[in-house]
């Protein structure tokens, strides 16, 4: 087995006992990417020479015998709205084309204290804003899978190097399911935590208050070793929760014995494919046969979830991104006759159209006599999709859903109808609203061969029984061993 | 709520973005809103907004300085500097 | 037709924290372009704001020098507008729940009590600054103000003339001077004013449409440019003109405003909770806390100068006019000094020097332990006021304990009445003409005497023991 098909507890063991070094696992990466890159494109940029530098640091550290991290050492991408100090972090979008932050996002810079090594930065949606990757202003990332598919978005690229072994992990981000529907197309674990968990400073803001960031992972005690790197309280976002974190990997138990698990049945209705329906009834299954109780039952407001999420999302996103105006970074415009024209020909030519959608809707949301119709009326939705996850976990210690109604789509077969594409988010939304953890793992594949993932959605903080239900069901499946061949 | 095209140029106008009629037609700006119009079938009105799901408050940094960063980081990205500024189309107001 | 003006002022004041309201860079007037800037407070992507708890402290100690309710959860929101000293493109302020509502300030119009009605405080981040080139068609961007805390005075439109906006903009400026939250510092643009008026028949409770006139930035500048709005307004009417509800800015060169924009060009702010803060929650023990830093107020302080502490009302006014001589004096008094000496010397001598050194009394180099013990000499008489204005310009020169500088200079007067009795009887002995001349009613004899007995102690003989002793010698032999 080639070191890049391993993951991070496979390889950190070898590293801590000091079977291989850093530096050939990176070159092992490098290689693949390489080899396969040119059929998935889920890069945007590749730091082969700063990330071989990173490698040798790591092998000196392990070298020294310093106790390091089970990251230390481990390639991983980063999705390019998380800022790399010195290191290009566009969002896929002209506008920041030729961005280089001086700073590290909060993540980058736990990644670097924990020895981990930034092979580069993931192809995503523009600006996050979308759920195939094909807004992209650089490239369209193929499904490792299927290569005429999408790998979903906006963690697109972060989703696709992993399942195409061009990282050993990645980091994604998370706003209305951004990283759960492609780790769904992919069959990579995707975690996005609760709300305050992983600090959002120096992630390029879409929904200051939904955007959360995870990693993403080709099992479960990766997903736990990745998340103890990244996960803790930062002094710098002010939305970062101060409590005490357990040790992720202690979750990782093998037993669901008494666990509750409740099933929407919105989220199991008429417009989720069969197979995807036969997939999660066969997880619930199997969650039985383990001696967990599962049953189905009604999680109320789902109807309203989509509508407020593009309000909420969008008049957010309005507001984060009319700082992209050409005055301070990103593209200017070249002629323009006053400042009103350098504004708006500067935005309107640096961005794409979903991102102009977007924010069109959100400014109209937010505009004078519409508040209170559109973003006020969001958010008392709001307080009623978290009332009736509050009622759910009265009940139940986890809910069980699809991450998506289908498997992964054509490219090209959804781009141009923006409400059938929004449609699509039914399963993944309310989780970000209500600012719960969610994660996907691998659960079967359809008819055609594509991957389906489960999501589960659990109590705010309550990471760890998240894990332990996806490790549970991991130990006793094997789907995260089908690896694509490309 | 039915949008018209004189609305959608006007919030373009706030939003400082110049979008031609084919574009709005593109955009299909119509059937968004339509979309989000789905919450005008719901009565809330007696429901306090949620604007942050978690009940954290009071996040404060004490009045301490910490050194700035160099002016060319802080230039760096800009498309047109001169004299340590950014540089822009002369303003009045 | 005579109208009456109706005015309402928005006061912006920046605070005197040390850093930024939402970054740790520093927060400081005049530093060269672009120096005070990281990249929270000039908008760079994935940077998030976090809130200097001194602003909110500040704020709330001017909500309640101004009288205000304190809001128990306060928030913050956005206002979104597109300008390129605006990095974010939107500001941090607050809309709908400010940090402080519904206070007052009384205020001195020509001797009569008036009460200005505060509607709100808040607090916000200020924008940064455009310098204009002259030649070209170019505007430098300068980033340093860009996050400086400021608080927001809304005043109720309770004023009625020029004047009156001045006496109240004069008095909010000492007000929080006083409480050291600003040093509203107008030439360095950290006190500026938007103004509202409005006119109307006199007589008439209906409000007239009112015009909003920026960028008035000193108190001479204030009175000047609604007194122009005035003129104005009634001008328009006057003609049968309607008011329009519009933007106008002021220039103060021109001493003339000019429109800035019409109602229908009015910002959409789209103003929204600020999803990166988190609530500001106020509890009574904060507010207390916050309210013990407060200092006493101008007109509580001369209150208590002219009754307790006994102060002429002209003196006391001197001395509250003057914040770092109060200082000075509360010390001084609190410590048990004499307050009529202390308050005398404050006025004058070390007023005099501290004019003449361009300083203010806390640079003073001795403390008010230091006059007390120099009014304590002067009272139980060692050394004589002429030798004690020595002593206090050497405390100036040496910061040295006056009963120091007394014995190292000599100065202490001699008390001892034998010793004096000795010198009496060498000059009365060495001058018997003098008898004869006090007997004869040449009562200069005495003055003579005692200067000569003055001269004979060098200048330290207790002049009021050598005036008894002499006197009672005289009237003696004129009796005999």
């Amino acid at each position: 087995m080639n070191l890049h098909e391993k993951t991070i507890h496979e390889l950190s063991s070898m590293l801590k006992a000091k079977e291989i070094s850093s530096v050939e696992i990176t070159e092992s990466v490098l290689g693949r990417i390489d080899a396969v890159e040119d059929k998935v494109g889920g890069y945007i940029s590749v730091a082969a020479e700063s990330a071989l530098e990173q490698a040798k640091v790591a092998d000196e550290k392990i070298a020294a015998g310093e106790s390091v991290s089970d990251i230390c050492g481990i390639p991983v991408a980063v999705k390019d709205n998380i800022c790399t100090n010195g290191i290009a972090t566009t969002c896929a979008s002209k506008m920041l084309e030729t961005f280089v932050p001086p700073y590290d996002a909060f993540v980058s810079k736990k990644i670097k204290e924990n020895g981990g090594v930034i092979v580069g930065k993931a192809n995503m949606d523009e600006f996050a804003m979308g759920s195939s990757t094909e807004t992209s202003y650089f490239k369209i990332t193929k499904n490792p899978y299927d290569l005429t598919k999408v790998p979903g978005g906006s963690s697109g690229g972060s989703a696709a190097v992993v399942a195409a072994d061009e990282a050993i992990f990645s980091l994604g981000s998370d706003t209305g399911g951004s990283i759960r529907q492609p780790a769904s197309f992919c069959s990579v674990v995707g975690l996005k935590p609760t709300y305050g968990l992983v600090s959002r400073f120096g992630l390029v803001a879409f929904a200051s208050s939904l955007d959360q960031i995870g990693p993403m992972t080709k099992d479960v005690t990766d997903c736990a070793i990745a998340l103890n790197a990244i996960a803790g309280h930062d002094s710098m976002d002010s939305t970062s929760a101060n409590i005490k974190l357990p040790d992720y990997k202690s979750a990782l138990v093998n037993d669901v014995k008494g666990m509750k698990i409740g099933i929407p049945a919105e989220y199991m209705g008429e417009g989720i494919a069969p197979d995807v329906k036969t997939i999660i009834l066969a997880a619930a299954k199997k969650y039985e046969e383990m001696g967990a109780i599962v049953e189905e039952f009604s999680l109320p407001m789902t109807d309203y979830a989509l509508s407020a999420y593009y309000i909420i999302s969008s008049a957010e996103a309005s507001s984060n991104l009319a700082r992209f105006d050409g005055i301070k970074y990103g593209y200017r415009t070249k002629e323009f006759e006053d400042l009103n024209d350098l504004y708006a020909k500067s935005r309107t030519e640096g961005f794409g159209s979903e991102v102009k959608r977007r924010i069109m809707l959100g400014t109209y949301a937010l505009s004078s006599g519409y508040y209170d119709a559109y973003y006020k009326k969001a958010q008392q939705v709001r307080t009623l999709i978290k009332k009736s996850f509050n009622d759910a976990f009265a009940k139940y210690d986890l809910i069980l859903s699809p991450a998506y109604p289908n498997t992964a789509f054509e490219i090209g077969g959804k781009i141009s109808d923006a409400v059938q594409m929004y449609l699509g988010d039914i399963c993944t939304v309310s989780v970000n609203i209500a600012g719960l953890p969610g994660i996907v793992v691998p659960a079967g594949f359809d008819t055609n061969g594509m991957p389906v993932g489960m999501q589960l959605i659990g109590k705010a903080f309550d990471e760890a029984t998240l894990l332990r239900a996806s490790y549970a069901f991991e130990q006793n499946t094997d789907y995260h061993t089908i690896r694509p061949t490309l | 709520m039915k949008v018209t095209t004189e609305q959608i140029k006007h919030v373009a106008e706030l939003a400082r973005l110049k979008l031609t009629d084919e574009e709005v037609k593109s955009l299909n700006m119509e059937a968004v809103i339509e979309f989000a119009d789905k919450l005008s079938e719901l009565d809330a009105e007696q429901i306090a907004p949620t604007n942050h799901v978690s009940d954290i408050y009071n996040v404060f940094r004490e009045d301490v300085e910490v050194p700035s960063y160099d002016r060319d980081d802080i230039l760096k990205n800009a498309p047109a500097k001169a004299r340590g500024c950014v540089l822009v189309p002369k303003v009045v107001e | 037709m005579n109208y009456e003006s109706v005015i309402g002022l928005e006061v912006h004041a920046e605070l005197s924290t040390n850093t930024k309201i939402y970054c740790s860079c520093k927060n400081e007037f005049g530093l060269d372009v672009n120096t005070s800037c990281c990249p929270i407070c000039t908008g760079m992507p994935g940077t998030l704001p976090v809130l200097n708890k001194k602003v909110v402290e500040y704020a709330i100690k001017a909500g309640l020098a101004l009288n205000c309710s304190i809001t128990r959860e306060g928030k913050q929101d956005r206002k979104n507008y597109f300008y390129p000293d605006l990095p974010k493109a939107y500001q941090i302020s607050q809309f709908d729940l400010p940090l402080c509502t519904d206070g007052y300030v009384d205020i001195d119009v020509n001797g009569e009590k008036k009460r200005i009605g505060i509607t709100r405080i808040h607090i916000e981040e200020d924008a940064g600054k455009l310098i204009h080139s002259v030649m070209g068609d170019e505007s430098y961007v300068d980033f340093n103000r860009c996050g400086v805390p400021l608080i927001e005075i809304v005043s109720e439109p309770d004023l009625r003339s020029a004047e009156e906006a001045r006496i109240y903009l004069e008095t909010l400026k000492s007000i929080l001077q006083y409480i050291e939250v600003s040093d509203c510092k107008m030439e360095e643009g950290s006190l500026r004013c938007d103004i509202n008026v409005s006119l109307r028949p006199v007589g008439s409770d209906k409000f007239g449409t009112r015009s909003e006139m920026k960028n008035v930035s000193t108190l001479s500048g204030t009175q000047r440019a609604i007194e122009y709005e005035i003129g104005r307004q009634s001008e328009i009417l006057d003609n049968g003109g309607v008011i329009e509800q519009e933007t106008r800015r002021w220039d103060d060169a021109k001493g003339e405003n000019v429109l800035l924009r019409s109602k229908e060009e009015a910002h959409d702010y789209r103003y929204f909770p600020e999803p990166d803060l988190m609530p500001i929650v106020v509890d009574d023990e904060w507010i207390e806390s916050i309210r013990a830093t407060l200092p006493e107020m101008p007109d509580v302080k001369k209150a208590r100068y002219t009754g307790e502490l006994g102060l002429g009302d002209y003196e006391a006014g001197i001395i509250v006019g003057n914040k770092s001589m109060a200082r000075f004096f509360d010390k001084c008094v609190e410590l048990g000094g004499n307050v009529k000496a202390v308050a005398n010397w404050l006025q004058g001598d070390i007023m005099k020097v501290v004019k003449e050194q361009d300083i203010t009394f806390d640079d003073i180099s001795f403390t008010p332990e230091d006059l007390n013990e120099l009014a304590s000499i002067v009272d139980k008489g060692t050394i004589s006021i002429t030798a004690a204005k020595k002593v206090l310009a050497k405390m100036f020169e040496t910061a040295e304990k006056p009963s120091k500088i007394v014995d190292d200079l000599g100065l202490a007067q001699i008390n001892d009445e034998s010793a004096i009795e000795a010198m009496v009887n060498d000059v009365l002995d060495k001058n018997p003409q003098s008898f004869e001349d006090y007997k004869n009613g040449k009562t200069r004899a005495l003055g003579f005497l005692v200067g000569m007995v003055m001269k004979e102690s060098k200048g330290k003989g207790n002049p009021q023991i050598i005036n008894k002793m002499i006197l009672e010698r005289l009237e003696a032999y004129k009796n005999s």
